[in-house]
């Protein structure tokens, strides 16, 4: 599991952005690409290396008051893992 | 007619010609009777065209794009317009000056080619003193931060080192490594029985690449693809005819593959003379083979032609001079027997090869 008091960043091969067709954000990789929903783009949009796993999680919670936390945790550190075991983003301490 | 799919991806051959003479090139067989036609502008302008489309990557490919001398200009112009960039790339002619360039320009990721982990093999299939360089190249790649996807076309002469060449991708700090099988056309059709290896080869190679895969996950992302010849069902080529990509060749044929305009009766149009957005949208050529309207048996009935889209239509024109009909890498094909004949070939051939190597004079032997 990703520790919580990492900070994930994007890694150099990825790039966010609007994909003017669907309006939502894509993370693209050499050759292939990922469409987000609105929860992959606000995490994809705060790994920048500034915040740790848990300062994400917080985020997510204050933005979204009316989900459980437990939820938003589970989904918040799935979706990490996700975008590292695909080599989208790195994690340091 | 109006199609609700877009495009993702553009591949702009920026030129056929390269330095090296691979024995499975695949450009087509008479590469040479496409010059450079299209100019920086133009270029720039169907990478502009291509965003508004809804293309999101663009392969910078050939032949060697590091012969375009305005290659900085596009990677510039291919940023400005939003898309990721690939540079595929044989890494000859590089240095590391105009690496450094190319990555201020916006180059996203850099793909370098070698042919083996034995230089004198690499060489030999390449038909150049080329392997030194490359890893040069590639080390370059990453000393300028770039991502780098180390690619090997696998055959019967390098298949059986998968696993020196995921060592070797290893030390280089590869963050891709393509394990791409030759696929049957072009130059690689000229030299198929060179270069088609065995089931059994196959079946080992494709086990140490996923034990890699499994081994480096997140670290370094691992590709096997295997060759239509052995894969009993075909792919679904190019995601289907006409849905995902644009391939623009050096002479400024917009295609729905790489090889389209092999294939005998289709006519093509230019971005020298029609927006990407028209081609795209209106093009006999493209509608040529989307959806499934076009199809015969054993396709017509098949619960799989939403999934391969009959496979790919170079290869059925190829082998059988026939463009419409299904795919003979597909098992249910009436023509499979061609297949299955190749690789028989494969088993018994055992005499050192005698490659045709890619030249403008199609028959130089070496």
């Amino acid at each position: 599991m990703i520790p919580l008091l990492s900070k994930p960043r994007l890694a150099t091969k990825a790039k966010l952005r609007l994909d003017h067709i669907t309006n939502q954000y894509v993370l693209l990789a050499p050759e292939k690409g990922l469409a987000l929903n609105r929860t992959g783009s606000a995490i994809s949009q705060l790994c920048t290396g500034a915040h740790t796993v848990e300062a994400i999680i917080e985020e997510l919670c204050s933005s979204h008051p009316s989900a459980e936390r437990a939820l938003i945790e589970a989904e918040v550190l799935a979706f990490l893992q996700t975008l590292l075991d695909r080599g989208l983003i790195e994690v340091k301490a | 007619m109006t199609t609700t799919e877009r495009p993702y991806a553009l591949v702009a051959e920026l030129t056929y010609r390269c330095p090296l003479r691979c024995v499975y090139c695949s450009n087509p067989t008479n590469y040479m009777n496409y010059a450079d036609r299209l100019t920086t502008e133009d270029w720039l302008r169907v990478f502009g065209e291509a965003e508004k489309l809804g293309v999101l990557q663009v392969n910078l490919s050939g032949g060697e794009p590091l012969l375009r001398g305005d290659l900085i200009a596009l990677v510039r112009g291919a940023s400005e317009s939003h898309l990721y960039s690939n540079l595929i790339t044989s890494g000859i002619p590089l240095d590391r000056d105009r690496l450094s360039a190319l990555r201020d320009a916006g180059i996203n990721s850099v793909q370098v080619s070698i042919q083996d982990t034995i230089m004198e093999e690499s060489d030999r299939i390449a038909g150049k003193t080329s392997f030194e360089n490359k890893l040069q190249a590639a080390r370059w790649v990453k000393d300028c931060g770039l991502p780098l996807t180390l690619n090997v076309v696998l055959h019967k002469n390098n298949l059986d080192r998968v696993d020196e060449i995921v060592d070797l991708a290893e030390k280089l700090q590869a963050d891709r490594l393509e394990l791409a099988n030759t696929q049957y056309l072009a130059w690689a059709l000229v030299n198929r029985e060179q270069l088609l290896p065995t089931r059994e080869q196959l079946v080992k190679a494709r086990s140490s690449a996923m034990l890699a895969k499994e081994r480096l996950k997140g670290k370094m992302e691992i590709l096997f693809v295997l060759p239509d010849y052995y894969s009993d069902m075909p792919k679904a080529c190019m995601s289907g005819w006409g849905r995902r990509y644009i391939v623009v060749s050096p002479d400024g044929l917009a295609m729905p593959c790489h090889l389209a305009h092999t294939i005998r009766g289709l006519t093509f149009d230019n971005v020298l003379e029609s927006s990407l957005a028209e081609i795209w949208q209106h093009s006999a050529a493209f509608a040529a083979f989307r959806g499934n309207d076009w199809m015969s048996e054993p396709c017509r009935s098949c619960d799989r032609q939403s999934i391969d889209f009959g496979g790919c239509r170079c290869q059925a024109f190829h082998l059988t001079g026939d463009a419409r009909v299904t795919d003979p890498a597909c098992s249910l094909s009436p023509e499979h027997s061609i297949i299955k004949t190749a690789r028989l070939g494969a088993a018994e051939t055992l005499l050192p090869a005698k490659f045709i190597y890619r030249s403008a004079a199609r028959n130089a032997r070496a």
